[in-house]
């Protein structure tokens, strides 16, 4: 059958990415209510457990296995998905919003001349059985719920952390079906030299959960060291400013914020910085936010949930062995 | 070598945005500046017509009068040429559309590099410039830290940012490129830069100009439809936690884990 719901399948270190666990949950609701089948998508060199891994989720796994996929490569990647996709014409085509997807699926849209709906903070099913996706304008500013009415696929690329991630119940089995990876070698342009990415014990800060950031109230890159002490009791990931960054003391990277990277996670700590626009349009919906600033008047306690005016320096080493005792107990 | 640069003139993040009281459209404070990472994008191919020593970059932009500003910062900061798509056909429009009538534009012209923006500070979709990529049917590199050119092999080197590292890409011209924090640092434009830009011709180009027909561009072309704007929902306003620090987190410690149910 053609014309289901489909999520591509990102995966990382030998891992699906949460995010794509998170969306072929969504899918499963879609392709329900729509009556349609869910099938992730799944590009790689050696990827026969990821696949199997993915029938617990969806009803059909489409599998490019092949050395050539071994590093993303958009200009093979893309001839790949959109044969496919021009050929199935899937109804609705999901992917987190990661550098990856954002990279690709707008070529995508263009192959298939339809929208793209980037960067959504929810999905749902309008009366007409349209995929109606919500999204942030102007830095969060506004909100706009946005649909493709005209084009298939309808496509959209949603914010990690947006939905829960569905538990592999067991008993769906979907199906393995292995893709000829044929393509076009005049239309492969790129050449991917190389990837340096270094063994991260933490998960990146668009996926982390929980999220300590620091600002310039840390006063040097060696204090640091403190918020990766209340990110180890925490699982979190380690954020910083743009101000931290611009001052040489964290790699750009780890910036948070609308010319750095955009989280969404369940909790936030925003220690020692300002409260900047450019800052919150990149963390703004952090489901509950904690500020630690010493002046009362700082623009972050708008945008918080629970605000401590003090010290960092003496606040958060006490934060960091309550919640070891706290946590410790479970 | 020929440089497109593709520019945005977006509304400044401390402008004030509401909503219309139908909810059909916003309304933006008049305080506009260039996408941040245009300027980025503008300083790349400066630096790389520098290098190569010979070449003319081009600045490009669809939208309206406000847009000339744009084009001017970039005249200013040394490009050679502004080109402006502008047309009431256009209004209304998506990243499809804008995309189409870019590369429509680009096609005419002779080029060996384009150079945009990771994404625009309003829409952030982040999706014009794959779309123009795909509309010309080059290559394109997105979130681009670094750049070589080797104008020789007609080729480029580029570093682009992954999460949790970087990729070293390789292709032949020509290629677009989007633009990312930390390629470098802008320049300020120079008060002669100025002067110039004021007095600079503005190119403009209209729907007949591309050859374009009406459907394929403004709200008749789009693919994407705004169905309602709103303000997002509101944050519970602030509980501050005062007191001695030891009190203070442990009420913290409590909160999180009673209230919020975040730990
Ligand atoms: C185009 C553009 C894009 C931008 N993009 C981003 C972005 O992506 N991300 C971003 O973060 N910024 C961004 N900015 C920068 C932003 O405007 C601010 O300059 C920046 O966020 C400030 O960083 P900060 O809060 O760390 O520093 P500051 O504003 O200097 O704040 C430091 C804070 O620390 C507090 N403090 C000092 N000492 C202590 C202490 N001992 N204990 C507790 N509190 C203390 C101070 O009270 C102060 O509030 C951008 C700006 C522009 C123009
Ligand atoms: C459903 C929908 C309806 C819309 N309706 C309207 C409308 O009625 N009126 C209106 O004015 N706008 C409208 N827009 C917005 C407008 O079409 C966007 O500016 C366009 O989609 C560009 O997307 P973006 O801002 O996300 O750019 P991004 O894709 O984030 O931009 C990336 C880069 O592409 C380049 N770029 C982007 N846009 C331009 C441009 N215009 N000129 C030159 N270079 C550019 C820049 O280098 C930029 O950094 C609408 C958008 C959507 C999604």
């Amino acid at each position: 059958m053609s014309g289901g719901v489909w999520v591509f399948a990102e995966h990382q270190d030998g891992r699906i990415r949460k995010v794509a666990l998170e969306l072929l949950g969504k899918g499963r609701e879609l392709a329900e209510k729509l009556g349609l089948e869910l099938a992730a998508l799944l590009f790689g060199s050696g990827v026969d457990g990821l696949a199997k891994e993915l029938t617990l989720y969806a009803d059909k796994v489409y599998q490019w296995d092949d050395p050539l996929l071994e590093k993303y490569n958009c200009d093979v990647y893309l001839q790949l998905l959109s044969d496919l996709a021009v050929k199935e014409t899937p109804q609705i085509l999901l992917a987190g919003a990661t550098v990856l997807a954002k990279d690709l699926f707008p070529r995508v849209a263009g192959r298939l001349s339809t929208g793209i709906a980037m960067d959504c903070l929810d999905l749902e099913l309008g009366d007409d059985a349209l995929m109606i996706a919500r999204k942030p304008f102007f830095g969060g500013k506004v909100w706009a719920d946005v649909a493709c009415r005209e084009g298939r696929s309808q496509i959209a690329l949603v914010r990690p952390n947006t939905f829960p991630v569905p538990t592999a119940s067991g008993d769906i089995t979907g199906e393995v079906l292995k893709q000829a990876v044929e393509v076009d070698p005049t239309q492969v342009r790129l050449e991917v030299l190389e990837i340096v990415r270094a063994a991260k014990e933490r998960l990146d800060l668009t996926e982390a959960e929980v999220i300590v950031t620091g600002g310039r109230g840390m006063k040097g890159p060696e204090n640091f060291q403190l918020l990766e002490e209340l990110a180890d009791c925490l699982g979190a990931t380690v954020g910083a400013t743009r101000a931290v960054v611009d001052s040489g003391w964290k790699p750009h990277d780890d910036q948070v914020g609308k010319s750095g990277k955009t989280v969404s996670p369940k909790l936030y700590f925003a220690i020692g910085l300002s409260g900047a626009i450019q800052h919150i349009m990149g963390m703004d919906t952090s489901k509950v936010v904690v500020a630690i600033n010493k002046d009362p008047r700082a623009s972050i306690f708008q945008y918080a949930d629970y605000g401590i005016v003090g010290d960092l320096f003496e606040i958060v080493p006490l934060l960091t062995s309550e919640l070891k005792k706290e946590l410790g107990k479970r | 070598m020929n440089i497109v640069v593709l520019v945005k003139q977006v509304p400044d993040s401390e402008a004030m945005v509401q909503l219309k009281a139908d909810r059909s459209a916003v309304e933006v404070e008049d305080k506009y500046t260039l996408n941040f990472f245009d300027s980025l994008a503008m300083e790349e191919a400066l630096r790389i017509k520098e290098q190569v020593g010979a070449g003319k970059v081009t600045v490009i932009s669809l939208g309206t009068q406000k847009s000339v500003e744009a084009l001017r910062t970039g005249v200013a900061m040394g490009a050679d040429e502004a080109v402006l798509l502008e047309d009431p056909a256009f209004e209304g429009g998506d990243e499809y559309t804008t995309a189409k009538a870019l590369a429509q534009a680009i096609k005419e012209m002779k080029y060996d590099l384009v150079f945009c923006g990771r994404e625009a500070f309003d829409d952030s979709s982040g999706a014009v410039g794959p779309l123009v990529a795909e509309f010309l049917g080059i290559p394109h590199i997105t979130v681009v830290v670094k750049v070589q050119v080797s104008p020789e092999e007609r080729a480029v080197v580029v570093e682009r940012e992954i999460e949790g590292g970087k990729e070293v890409i390789r292709t032949p011209l020509p290629v677009l490129i989007s633009a990312q924090k930390g390629l470098n640092e802008p320049r300020v434009p120079p008060v002669i830069g100025v002067m110039k830009a004021m007095r600079a011709e503005i190119k403009r180009l209209n729907l007949d100009a591309l050859g374009l027909s009406p459907d394929e561009v403004g709200r008749a072309g789009a693919k994407e439809e705004v169905l309602r704007y709103y303000r997002p929902p509101e944050r519970p306003s602030v509980t501050m936690l005062e007191g001695e620090a030891p009190d203070v987190v442990r009420e913290l410690v409590e909160l999180l884990k009673e209230e919020a149910k975040a730990i």
